[in-house]
């Protein structure tokens, strides 16, 4: 029964899509069932494989690329205050700016394609994952430090056999949400700056013909793999070793 | 020993003078706040007195060291790692046999047989902190440093860990600095007891325990010291 419950809220939205679908006179709202028939449209015509190829590639780069710059650093602005004294002004002062608000500057820098978007992604997950990693090593508690230094281990081994483990139940919320991040941000990258991928695929299809049975056939695509994205990430949340971090 | 704090200064240990011998077991006792922490904290060489030094074996303690083991008042357990991880969290230096064999022997002297690889969230509070005590003595330390250990355990589980405590103790000669509150604690563990004044605090009196052990906590001399000791503390006979 539990498990049913999704799935039947889903049902109810598509009664309710179908009905509001009907009362449109417009005729450019599809119903979910011109929606199906876009998807298998796009299929056939071999777009649909090809823009989510596009979009997570575009997703895979920037977000792997912050990933691996973005959580030294903030392990190393959380452990020395000094470094966290002097960038965290700086990290706080870019991080309200939407990262939509690059994309004129990023496509200046490197022009309409890929890299524009990968360097947007690479942005809006790097913030918020240097401030979460340095949020995580300035929680982990003194007590755990303390034991670290008594039994004798040097910096490093502190680094990697406390620190990091005590942030890791952090690190792993914030890979999650900044990962929701990069999939919202590829979308909106794509409408402006390429000419591929799930983003330009809405725009297209509005641009080119009113075809909205596309426009939310992408939609609904984009909503699917970002459901993906969660439930695969979700899953390092289910380690053994990390269970104590989520208050179980 | 001073603080500063935003209020000025304040004093918390005076003119300490205590030297204690090798496998010796000495409580610190005092009222809350005195500065048994403080006190325990600059011996260990987590905290540098303002004045004085703590010498042992004639060095002069600069910083922590594994030959001397901190066990906390609580949730001092790697939570991430199992039983087995936690007690060979400070054996990297051996070599993977002998780091086996000593997990093997100290898991079993406290006693957590059957819980290797459970988590510590899986433990009670009582095991966690004898898991803290395996993990300190795997190291094999000269000297343990405990503060409060059992004060955040029940008082039927604390009594068990007290017993605990004494049969380890017999099991490995340590010198132990064990800090409580607990009066009865004191008398049940101490080979000499500690009595700290309020802050600023000094060394009020040191009363030897001389009852060998196992103490029979009704007997007349275990009444008669715990007597005296209120009375050190300055707390009435009556409630
Ligand atoms: N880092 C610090 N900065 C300023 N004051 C401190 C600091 N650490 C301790 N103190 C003060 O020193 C005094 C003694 O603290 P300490 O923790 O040593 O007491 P304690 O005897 O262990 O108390 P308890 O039995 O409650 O644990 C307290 O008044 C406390 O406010
Ligand atoms: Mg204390």
């Amino acid at each position: 029964m539990k498990r049913l419950l999704p799935f039947s809220a889903v049902a109810a939205l598509i009664a309710v899509w179908f009905l509001a679908a009907r009362t449109q006179t417009s005729g450019l709202f599809p119903n979910p069932l011109q929606v199906l028939f876009g998807l298998v449209e796009l299929l056939q015509r071999g777009l649909l494989a090809k823009y989510v190829v596009a979009s997570l590639y575009r997703v895979s780069w920037g977000y792997l690329l912050a990933v691996v710059t973005a959580i030294p650093l903030g392990l190393f602005l959380g452990w020395y205050r000094r470094g966290e004294q002097a960038l965290n002004p700086l990290l706080q002062l870019l991080r309200p700016i939407s990262p939509l608000a690059w994309i004129p500057i990023s496509i200046l820098w490197f022009g309409v394609g890929d890299m524009a978007a990968i360097f947007l992604i690479f942005l809006a997950s790097f913030l918020p994952l240097a401030v979460a990693s340095m949020n995580a090593v300035r929680s982990v508690p003194p007590t755990l430090l303390r034991a670290g230094r008594n039994f004798g281990l040097s910096n490093l081994r502190i680094l990697t056999n406390v620190i990091l483990p005590a942030s890791l139940p952090q690190l792993i919320v914030a890979l999650r949400i900044s990962l929701g991040v990069a999939w919202l941000v590829v979308v909106a990258a794509e409408m402006i700056a390429v000419n591929s991928g799930l983003g330009f695929l809405i725009v297209d299809a509005r641009n080119a013909g009113n075809r909205y049975d596309l426009v939310v056939a992408g939609m609904v695509m984009i909503g699917l793999i970002g459901l993906v994205l969660d439930v695969s990430i979700r899953q390092l949340e289910k380690m053994q070793a990390l269970r104590w971090g989520y208050g179980s | 020993m001073e603080f500063s704090t935003d209020g000025g200064p304040i004093e918390v240990l005076t003119s300490i003078d205590l030297e204690v011998a090798d496998g010796e077991f000495v409580c610190i006792l005092g009222p809350s706040g005195c500065g048994k922490s403080t006190l325990l904290n600059i011996v260990g060489g987590f905290l540098a007195a303002t004045s004085g030094k703590v010498l042992i074996d004639g060095q002069a303690v600069t910083g922590p060291d594994p030959r001397r083991i901190f066990v906390f008042q609580e949730r001092g357990v790697f939570p991430w790692l199992t039983v087995e991880g936690n007690v060979a969290f400070g054996l990297f230096r051996l070599d993977a046999a002998e780091r086996a064999e000593r997990i093997a022997h100290y898991v079993k002297l406290v006693g957590l047989s059957g819980f290797e690889n459970a988590y510590p969230q899986e433990l009670s509070g009582g095991m966690k902190q004898r898991l803290e005590v395996a993990r300190a003595l795997a190291v094999n330390p000269d000297v343990l440093f405990l503060d409060e250990p059992f004060g955040a355990l029940d008082s039927i589980t604390r009594l068990v860990m007290r017993s605990e405590l004494l049969r380890i103790r017999r099991a490995e000669k340590k010198t132990i600095l064990f800090v409580t509150h607990d009066i009865d604690e004191s008398v049940q563990l101490a080979d000499r007891v500690v009595v700290m004044s309020t802050r600023p605090a000094t060394i009020r009196r040191i009363v030897d325990i001389e009852m060998p052990h196992p103490r029979d906590l009704s007997s007349p001399r275990y009444i008669e010291l715990r007597d005296l000791l209120l009375g050190e503390i300055g707390l009435a006979h009556k409630i």
